[in-house]
């Protein structure tokens, strides 16, 4: 069974690179270039794909930390944990490529427009997250508190959105299908599955990392001879 | 419930008010931010006069990170908070007296420093007093509420004074936008009536808050 889900999970990860490899090419060389960007655009195809992860990611954090709430359990906490970090990974990677791209198109790396600044405000909450999770030794009210604060956090994105909109707006309306050529939207879609697929892969293996972290906090106390030290008392399970 | 939130808020009004010093403190060091906020800027009154809603409440949201790391450390002292939850009640008792303590704790500081301001960078208030009132209490209950859990939660954890602003500043970045606007508005006049949604989305913004935390502050001190 573990040997059965280590061959996928190599497999999805394998299926990723080759995804993106193709994915590079198809953006790269075969997209027609756009009507008045050139070239410079072709940045679209690894800075959306990320943005989506970053917000699949966040999605699935506050599911998982609600789920954890209702129902107590170190695989919503895990799932909570990677989700939270791979989300940040792909966010800051997207919002670097995205200030890449600012900088030929807007003419500045950083403008206070709402969807950069969302982003941004985010990911910091989210590193918060991280943190928080960091500070804290007791496993069980460490799961509680970080869904809590995971709630928290995702509820404030719409708000942070249609604040700072009324306060100014620059970028550019996202494009749909049907205003692009259907080339760029293949291209496109090619790697978002690309991303997809490493996505997966990535959250797969953190949790794994994540639930045996779990496994080694809650087995310590029994297992270390000066456990008794502190009388047993920190840790309750 | 709210008997209870009451009781308790009355204690930790009288336990504020026995210690004074750490009230004093608060008030100082917030006059103190809105002093050197002058200094940063150069003597440039204009420019202080047009940001002055912003630097109020800047040193508001400084002063709250010190006044809500506070207020679940007085609970430590003899296991407080241990005692607390073994009464037989309602842990949401618990959120509401300690977010509307720390409202009136906020609200006492930008009653203060609202003279103080309008001295310090000469600023003129355009609509009525009332308004400015009710966008100070707006404001300083959007930073008490998810404040209040998150302090419950930092108090916990290992170096809580920073775990608190990093949680905090983020997630309170809307309803800053928001106060400081509509400050702004009322200290400067409003001609295009943009005011009411900046309050809406305070309201808003309090609205979700203060009922999330009442959700969800029972599961952040259970045992």
């Amino acid at each position: 069974m573990e040997d059965k889900r280590r061959s996928l999970r190599l497999g999805l990860a394998v299926l990723g690179v080759v995804t993106l490899g193709v994915g590079a090419w198809m953006g790269l060389f075969w997209a027609p270039p756009d009507r008045e960007m050139g070239d410079v655009y072709r940045i679209i195809y690894v800075h959306v794909p990320a943005m989506w992860m970053s917000l699949i990611a966040c999605l699935v954090n506050f599911i998982a930390s609600v789920g954890y709430l209702f129902k107590a359990s170190w695989k919503t906490d895990s799932l909570a944990e990677s989700t939270a970090e791979v989300g940040l990974l792909f966010g800051v990677f997207g919002l670097v490529l995205g200030m890449l791209w600012g900088k030929p198109t807007w003419g500045v790396y950083w403008d206070w427009d709402p969807r950069l600044t969302s982003m941004a405000v985010m990911l910091v909450a989210y590193m918060g997250y991280l943190a928080l999770r960091r500070f804290i030794e007791d496993p069980e009210k460490r799961a509680v508190w970080s869904a809590v604060l995971g709630i928290i956090a995702f509820m404030d994105i719409p708000i942070v959105w249609y604040s700072v909109r009324w306060w100014r707006s620059l970028h550019q309306v996202q494009s749909t299908p049907q205003t692009v050529h259907p080339d760029m939207t293949l291209a496109l879609r090619v790697n978002a599955f690309a991303f997809l697929f490493l996505f997966l892969a990535f959250v797969w293996s953190r949790y794994r990392i994540a639930q045996a972290n779990r496994l080694e906090e809650l087995a310590l106390p029994d297992s270390l001879p000066d456990a008794a030290a502190d009388g047993g008392l920190t840790r309750t399970t | 419930m709210l008997s209870t939130a009451w009781i308790l808020l009355n204690k930790d009004l009288l336990l504020e008010w026995r210690t004074r010093a750490r009230l004093n403190a608060l008030v100082f060091f917030a006059l103190a931010t809105l002093l050197l906020f002058s200094f940063a800027l150069g003597p440039d009154s204009t420019l202080l006069a047009r940001h002055a809603g912003g630097y109020l409440w800047l040193a508001l949201l400084f002063a709250s990170v010190l006044s809500l790391g506070e207020s679940f450390r007085v609970e430590q002292e003899n296991q407080c908070l241990d005692g607390l939850r073994l009464v037989p009640t309602d842990a949401r008792a618990l959120f509401l007296s300690k977010a509307v303590g720390n409202t009136l704790l906020l609200l006492f500081l930008a009653l203060v420093l609202l003279p103080v301001m309008i001295a310090l960078y000469g600023v003129t208030l355009s609509l009525s007093p009332l308004s400015l009132l009710g966008v100070l209490a707006l404001g300083c209950m959007a930073i008490s509420a998810p404040g209040t859990v998150y302090s419950a939660i930092a108090n916990h954890a290992r170096a809580r004074d920073v775990l608190l602003p990093l949680l905090l500043f983020p997630l309170i970045v809307p309803a800053l936008l928001a106060a400081v606007k509509a400050t702004t508005l009322v200290l400067q006049g409003d001609p295009m009536g943009q005011l009411t949604s900046w309050v809406g989305l305070l309201s808003a913004f309090n609205l979700i808050y203060w009922g999330l935390g009442l959700a969800l502050f029972p599961r952040v001190v259970e045992d």
